[in-house]
């Protein structure tokens, strides 16, 4: 019981249970909130554009937040890379007819290159 | 009970969407197959790719394999994950991690209440022949349960483009063989990127860091419907950066609520910027010529 709420960082079966309890105290809850709140809802409401507005907004912050402030790896790479990569693959998107893959794939082209020959 | 006349007008109907071919006679079987087939196309891969990613930081924050999956598969939301993985690295308390899991998780409660509408909520869909129900009451009631634990980006994007073209009956079962298709890719990519983290070099795993955030901002431009989307997904870009660095504790959160209602205020402003352009195909917003005149 003290290794399950003092640290986390004793391997074996506490860890397990801990990461457990996290994922049905901590992350699930919010999925069942929204069962229960969306049930009522109608597509055609308001309320539905105001909320798909500010989880969109909210995936794009994601999205900046990840590139922008990078933890491990991809820190690696400079700013100025990374946000090029980024337009260099919507852009890429955009030219292909909005396909996915290859709009995927050219940000990551992007990144490898320029990752290369801007340096670390 | 299925063949409700659903509103064609209002900014949400999502105008003039094929139905896919297979849902003529489609039972539950066919339903989760092709929800499960359409896992393994292209967002899936992204997916896996993604998930390599959290199995080599997974393994850096001392998981064994086993604990990397059952994170995987219980969590389901890469965010979470890397702030779970962050904190045991950290030797953080079950507090200081509850706290950053449940800040990261508060982006699922928007998804999927913009999901449930095609999960057995109030969306009636496209009107078709008569067909039964094909599945009992309670069993929704269960499906919904399991359902809502695959709401996550990728299988929300999923969901969003794939279930307002079927029919009431078939979306929850298409839903959930998307959701399981998904999970499956993850388990996959988390095991590779666990077992493989030695050999690859820098480069390879900032690539595979990237790929998620990547396919995020396309998958936001592709769904995006309306022109307001659009102003959200550019308010969120320009925002998020100010706000993590005010409050980097609940920046997503603010900015999120600060972006979409900014963007929301301005389509009642303006009208016709979220209005479905009766010419954009498939209900997506295409460049200016055939999109919205503007107010």
């Amino acid at each position: 019981m003290r290794d399950l709420f003092s640290g986390l960082a004793d391997n074996g079966l506490g860890v397990t249970l801990v990461l457990l309890l996290i994922a049905f105290v901590a992350h699930e809850p919010w999925r069942w909130m929204g069962l229960w709140l969306g049930r009522g809802v109608s597509v055609d409401s308001e309320i539905f554009l105001w909320v798909r507005l500010v989880s969109t907004a909210l995936v794009a912050g994601l999205v900046i937040r990840v590139i922008a402030f990078p933890a491990g790896a991809l820190a690696s790479i400079a700013l100025s890379s990374r946000l090029l990569a980024l337009v260099c693959g919507v852009v890429v998107f955009l030219i292909s007819g909005r396909n996915m893959a290859v709009g995927v794939l050219g940000g990551a082209l992007a990144l490898a290159i320029t990752g290369f020959a801007v340096g670390s | 009970m299925v063949s409700h006349e659903s509103k064609q007008s209002g900014h949400a109907r999502e105008a003039i969407m094929k139905v896919p071919t297979w849902v003529e006679g489609a039972g539950r079987w066919r339903a989760f197959r092709y929800g499960f087939l359409r896992a393994m196309l292209v967002p899936g891969w992204i997916l896996l790719i993604s998930a390599c990613g959290f199995g080599v930081l997974a393994q850096d924050a001392g998981l064994s394999l086993f604990q990397s999956l059952l994170v995987m598969a219980v969590f389901f939301g890469l965010p979470a994950q890397v702030a779970v993985a962050d904190q045991l690295a950290r030797d953080a308390t079950f507090f200081a991690a509850a706290i950053a899991v449940a800040l990261t998780g508060i982006r699922l409660l928007p998804m999927t209440v913009t999901l449930m509408p095609y999960l057995g909520g109030k969306d009636k869909g496209p009107t078709e022949q008569e067909n039964p129900p094909i599945l009992a009451k309670y069993q929704e009631r269960v499906g919904q349960l399991i359902a809502v634990h695959f709401i996550a980006v990728t299988a929300w994007f999923e969901g969003m483009r794939a279930l307002p073209s079927l029919p009431e009956r078939l979306r929850l079962i298409h839903f959930i063989g998307i959701g399981i298709g998904l999970v499956s890719m993850t388990l996959a990519g988390t095991a590779i990127g666990y077992l493989l983290v030695e050999v690859v070099p820098p480069v390879v795993a900032a690539v595979l860091l990237f790929v998620s955030p990547m396919y995020f901002l396309l998958s936001l431009i592709d769904t995006g419907r309306l022109p307001v989307d659009i102003f959200a997904i550019v308010l969120g870009c320009a925002l998020s950066p100010v706000f993590y660095l005010l409050v980097p504790e609940f920046d997503l959160l603010i900015t999120g609520l600060f972006g979409g209602t900014l963007a929301y205020l301005f389509g009642r402003k303006f009208r016709g910027l979220s209005v479905v352009s009766k010419n954009s195909q498939k209900g997506v917003l295409r460049p200016p010529s055939s999109g919205e005149k503007g107010p």
